[in-house]
């Protein structure tokens, strides 16, 4: 399974290196072979602007690698802090802190993210700040839970009878303790941003064209499926791909790293 | 007392849901009501939106008069069709609720008899494939899976209706689309609680006793099993209704998550408003319902009345 998770993940960066190299052009208008199936000249067929499939899904990857490495980096910053702080001082703080992860918590999936972007108008940073808006819960709750576990252990007992103030304590004796699990999780929520952000721009609300997007093109698949069933298909095939690679990835470091996750 | 917690909790987490909702169509970036009604708008009609919004009110007054439209059953009207919303929304949940539990159904019934399987066959390859098979599919996302089914039993093999919601079959490939995510889910946890349970002193009795192996698992270990099963069942129900947002759209079924799509394509936001609120809130008292069920369904807690640890 390592092999296999490992394989895809190159023949993806190496995919996108070629992009680069060959510069294609993801926006190249051909209106002479719209909807066409695959050839030699276009390797995935061409969408309903007769574009080449094979160059806007290379450009649509780097897009959604962007915003999913993006999101997860902003809402975990955000979580560490916000949970670390409620962990370590307890109290009313973080009895707050929790009702409001719990109210965030309440709207089921991707819906708060849906309605944000909604009112917040389609466009790649308003599709990022609507992930990020309600991507941070989790990181919060996360790293709330260690802290508390982590704070009474001895190494920092003694570090805090020697005098170290709370930021040394913090991010010198708690946080390194809990990068592992940071990590495993940072891993899962890549894969999961992609999927939120194809459902956002699936929907219409996320990158906007021509600007190529896996979600979009699924989205035009669908609506081309009786005439061009090859369309959906491919690009739904490449997600899963890369989304099954890089959980597979999150499944090797959660065993290597020896971490357990709680929703498992 | 844990009765009253839950309950505290519960209104706590009303409260602050209304208060996220009704602060969405503040964070429209500019005037909300000239994104609503487009540029061409008169002034005359933009100055009635506003007042029939209450935005030219104070925050606090907006949020008090939002709550007690709320409670009176009033949602406001669309701005496109000038249609109450509650009757829009009367009649688009419905068909959201029945999609959800026919996908529940279905969940169930392919997950658990499957989760049972990988159990009795734990650490076989049957095992082996039924979990990895389980642990990828429920990553499948409905706008690949959706597509996936339409091609094959609506397009290639015309068994199914392809979309809409005319006849009785149309509910099929939209609630296999979003039980199947369900079910892998399912699977997986029947597995690991069965396999948690089988190796309990109480099995070693009933298989000494002389029972045979089916009553053993099913009426025994499957009883016990299936505990933790309420619970996620409650939790999944989040991810279906969440869902039903995409599928909808691609089977153009006509529910709750179909009606907040199209409310976000004509920038009709009190019907977003209305929608968001609905979804969330069926998801919180299913969640309610799910807590209670769980501790009245566990005879350890039913008996004593002392809350253990779950």
């Amino acid at each position: 399974m390592k092999f296999f998770s490992y394989s895809i993940l190159v023949c993806w960066l190496l995919a996108v290196l070629a992009g680069y190299l060959l510069q294609l052009n993801p926006n190249t208008i051909d209106l002479n072979v719209i909807l066409h199936g695959p050839s030699i000249e276009h390797w995935f067929g061409a969408d309903d602007l007769g574009r080449d499939i094979l160059a806007r899904i290379l450009d649509g990857v780097e897009v959604s690698l962007v915003v999913a490495l993006t999101v997860t980096l902003i809402t975990m910053l955000i979580g560490i802090l916000v949970g670390m702080l409620a962990g370590f001082y307890g109290g009313k703080a973080d009895a707050a802190l929790m009702q409001v992860t719990d109210i965030f918590l309440a709207f089921p999936g991707i819906l708060l993210a849906i309605a944000f972007a909604a009112v917040l108008g389609p466009g790649l940073s308003n599709l990022i700040l609507a992930l990020c808006l309600t991507g941070w819960v989790s990181y919060a709750r996360l790293t709330r839970g260690q802290t508390m576990s982590l704070r009474n252990r001895q190494h920092v007992q003694a570090a805090e009878s020697l005098g170290a103030g709370v930021p040394r304590l913090m991010f010198r004796h708690i946080l390194p303790l809990m990068t592992s699990v940071l990590v495993v999780e940072a891993t899962y929520s890549l894969a999961s941003v992609m999927i939120a952000e194809a459902s956002l721009s699936f929907l219409g609300l996320g990158i906007q064209s021509p600007n190529a997007s896996w979600g979009a093109m699924l989205r035009d698949g669908v609506r081309f499926m009786l005439v061009a069933p090859h369309y959906v298909l491919i690009v739904g095939a490449c997600l899963m791909s890369l989304i099954l690679a890089i959980n597979l990835g999150g499944d090797y470091l959660r065993d290597k790293l020896d971490v357990k996750r709680e929703t498992e | 007392m844990f009765l009253l917690r839950r309950f505290t909790s519960f209104f706590t987490v009303i409260f602050g849901v209304l208060l996220l909702t009704f602060l969405l169509i503040h964070v429209v970036p500019g005037d909300p009501v000239e994104v609503m009604l487009g540029e061409s708008a008169s002034m005359a009609d933009r100055e009635a939106l506003r007042t029939e919004l209450g935005l030219d009110q104070p925050l606090l007054q907006q949020f008090g008069s939002y709550l007690s439209k709320l409670g009176h059953g009033d949602f406001g009207h669309s701005i496109h069709t000038k249609s109450p919303i509650i009757d829009l929304v009367k009649t688009r949940y419905p068909a959201t609720v029945k999609l959800a539990l026919l996908s529940l159904l279905i969940g169930l019934v392919i997950g658990i008899p499957m989760g049972i399987y990988a159990a009795l066959k734990a650490s076989h390859w049957q095992d082996f494939v039924v979990t990895i098979v389980s642990v990828r599919l429920s990553a499948m996302p409905a706008f690949w899976l959706g597509p996936v089914l339409m091609l094959i039993f609506a397009v290639w093999l015309g068994w199914l209706p392809v979309s809409g919601m005319e006849s009785n079959t149309s509910i099929i490939l939209p609630a296999i689309t979003l039980g199947f995510g369900l079910s892998a889910i399912l699977t997986r946890m029947t597995r690991t609680s069965l396999l948690e349970v089988l190796n309990d002193d109480y099995i070693r009795t009933a298989r000494a006793k002389g029972l045979s192996e089916r009553v053993v698992i099913l009426r025994h270990a499957l009883r016990a099993a299936l505990l933790p099963i309420i619970t996620i069942v409650g939790l999944q129900m989040g991810s279906l209704l969440a869902g039903t947002v995409i599928t909808e759209t691609i089977f153009s079924w006509d529910g709750i998550g179909r009606l907040l799509v199209e409310s976000i394509e004509k920038r009709d936001y009190p019907v977003t408003q209305a929608c968001v609120l609905v979804v969330a809130l069926s998801y919180v008292v299913v969640n309610l319902c799910t807590d209670i069920l769980y501790k009245l369904a566990d005879p350890r807690v039913r008996d004593s009345g002392i809350r253990t640890v779950s």
